[in-house]
């Protein structure tokens, strides 16, 4: 049937596209070509969760014929549905989005390159997700993380190719960690295979090689997911990389990583050992709330929105590693309806930036006043999206911080639900900045006419801004999917 | 280059067996240590080494930078196509036992073969980009 070719598909043909691409190098012909892989893969996706949902049961597919532990399994089940939906959604909104701004952004002769780079990505990421093998998802990780780095450096700014080189390093470094720990646990267990390390390690959790393994594979994601203090090369990766790549990075790159994060603790070393036994939840709960802080109040001083927004990122990935930490359904269901709504709030947010910085140039704060008479659908969006990052009910933000709160509520760390509400305000602060400038400032005299940013661009905007109020009323799917995905990780590996 | 005759004549007898030993290395590969990374390697040293002896202008004439931005991508194509081509005769992506209908072991063989010729395309293009980008910098 050709629904069991489906795993495949999704990941197979972006990689089939990007050669292609690379061949064409004509920049209408690639966009149409990424445009309907990445339409494609989001198809596939859908339907491969819908199936998943209906059945109960996890789509297994043998590459190249082989069985797995010994071939390489593509393993499809509600956790890895959910965040490949998420992904090849935002890479089809992403491209319609882009279209506009990689004109303007990037040189005529290299937009070919451009689109070649961004299916790499998307095969990257979306490999990432749905392998079953901690090797395979090495090659993944790297595929989509040299995609990336290429992308950032197409940056008009020059600052772009050091950001680009700092995420080179760090994100190498965070590769590196995560193989050596592969490695280890490939020593002791004889398998690369998830399901099949989960069971194999189960006898051999005590052992200084598994500690380590999983001390190594923890930190090196823990560097790819930017959780603080790890997270130095995140907000210059975002300030200077084109508009678009920024929206689909800040979207999916580090979800992509937190989705293997909670793999390896949930299961393959377990939830009885990794939460129960190690000191995982207090480190990573500590780091998180250090990153909401910091990250908020770095947020606050930034003169860059684009770094103003990826300081924020930096927070908000701190509410889903919090999530990780309080290692109770309702504290993972929050963390993983986190994942998709900060991606739809932040892609929005950074899709309505880029807007601007086509319209007028650049992206500093004092450059905006008055940005809010001049466009105020673009920056009526941007108070939505702002009221979604803060938590005002009736947003999307407001969904996982109440299953967060009450997730720790549950725990009976009341002390995290304050936290979590004084970090809202340092959310007002720094969004609050922007508005009052855009709106309460007059635009300086003599300052050449402004007008909206081009339809495409605003509109896929506004689908994500709408998408943050109707899945703040509507959380059948967020929701729905996340707790059933959270049966399947605190079950095991199934 | 005008001097230097021994490092010509030297290194003019030397890429044809450089290039026989790749070919060696490359089939190799389904029996040992070798394969289309180590093949593709040795190919691109081979052209390494008549660029250094004979000028990098004289070895872009014979294998010009855009051939090599087209074959960089081809080879992952021809990689994929494989896979895309298993899809079509009722397997799973790079199954290669579909190739032959009669006997799944040639059609092993048959796979193998065809992806790592594309393995090594991509790798000597690669490394000789890479080549051509260093050592054209400052022209």
């Amino acid at each position: 049937m050709l629904i069991d070719q489906f795993p495949a598909i999704v990941v197979g043909v972006p990689l089939v596209a990007a050669a292609l691409c690379a061949i064409v190098r004509n920049e209408t012909a690639c966009w149409l070509i990424a445009l309907a892989v990445a339409f494609l893969s989001f198809v596939g996706s859908a339907t491969m969760l819908g199936q998943i949902q209906e059945y109960g049961v996890a789509l297994s597919y043998e590459m190249g014929g082989w069985a797995p532990p010994a071939g390489i399994e593509l393993r499809v089940d509600l956790l890895s549905g959910y965040l490949l939906v998420l992904v090849s959604l935002i890479a089809t909104a992403v491209l319609i989005y882009g279209r506009q701004s990689v004109r303007v952004e990037i040189k005529e002769s290299i937009r070919g390159w451009y689109y070649t780079m961004y299916l790499l990505c998307m095969c990257g990421l979306l490999g990432i997700v749905i392998t079953g093998d901690a090797f395979n998802a090495f090659v993944f990780m790297e595929i989509s993380s040299l995609s990336m780095y290429t992308l950032i450096a197409l940056g008009k700014d020059r600052r772009a190719l050091a950001a680009a080189y700092q995420y080179l390093i760090m994100g190498t470094i965070g590769a590196t960690m995560y193989v050596i720990g592969v490695g280890l646990l490939f020593t002791i267990t004889g398998t690369l295979n998830l399901v099949d390390m989960a069971d194999r390690l189960a006898p051999l959790l005590d052992t200084p090689a598994a500690i380590a393994g999983m001390a190594f594979v923890v930190v090196g994601l823990s560097l790819k997911i930017a959780l603080f203090p790890l997270h130095l090369w995140l907000p210059n990766a975002y300030a200077f990389a084109p508009s678009a790549v920024t929206a689909f990075l800040a979207a999916t790159a580090t979800k992509v990583s937190i989705y293997l994060l909670m793999r390896f603790i949930y299961s393959v070393f377990g939830f009885g050992f990794a939460i129960e036994q190690t000191p995982i939840p207090e480190v990573v709960m500590v780091l998180s709330i250090a990153a909401i802080f910091a990250g908020s109040f770095s947020a606050i001083f930034q003169e860059n929105i684009k770094r103003m927004l990826a300081y924020s990122s930096v927070a908000q990935i701190g509410y889903i590693t919090l999530g990780i930490a309080l290692a109770n359904a309702t504290g993972l269901t929050g963390s993983l309806v986190h994942i998709f709504n900060h991606a739809v709030m932040k892609g929005a947010l950074f899709m309505l930036v880029g807007g601007i910085a086509l319209q007028i140039g650049t992206v500093r704060l004092s450059d905006m006043a008055g940005v809010g008479k001049a466009m105020p659908l673009t920056m009526f969006g941007f108070v939505l999206g702002g009221f979604s990052m803060l938590g005002v009910p009736g947003t999307v933000g407001f969904v996982s911080k109440w299953y967060l709160a009450i997730g720790a509520l549950e725990n009976g760390w009341w002390w995290v639900v304050a936290l979590l509400m004084l970090s809202s305000l340092l959310v007002l602060a720094y969004m609050g900045r922007v508005i009052e400038v855009a709106f309460f400032r007059e635009r300086p005299e003599g300052a050449p006419p402004i007008s909206e940013a081009p339809k495409s661009m605003l509109m896929t905007a506004w689908v994500f801004i709408l998408a943050c109020i109707y899945l703040g009323f509507d959380t059948s799917f967020t929701v729905g999917v996340a707790q059933q995905a959270v049966d399947v990780l605190m079950g095991g590996a199934q | 280059m005008r001097g230097h005759l021994i490092l010509r004549v030297v290194s003019k007898l030397l890429i044809p067996f450089l290039l026989l030993f790749a070919l060696y290395v490359q089939f190799h590969g389904d029996f040992g240590p070798g394969g289309g990374f180590q093949a593709g390697v040795i190919v691109a040293a081979a052209f390494v080494l008549y660029a250094l002896i004979f000028g990098l202008r004289e070895m872009q004439r014979i294998i010009p930078p855009a051939a090599l931005e087209v074959a960089v991508p081809l080879g992952v194509l021809i990689y994929a196509g494989v896979g895309v081509l298993t899809w079509f005769l009722g397997g799973n992506f790079l199954d290669y036992g579909m190739l032959d209908s009669h006997d799944p072991s040639h059609g092993q063989h048959l796979g193998i073969l065809l992806v790592e010729a594309g393995v090594l395309l991509t790798v000597a293009s690669t490394m000789l980009l890479i080549f051509y980008t260093f050592a054209g910098r400052g022209r």
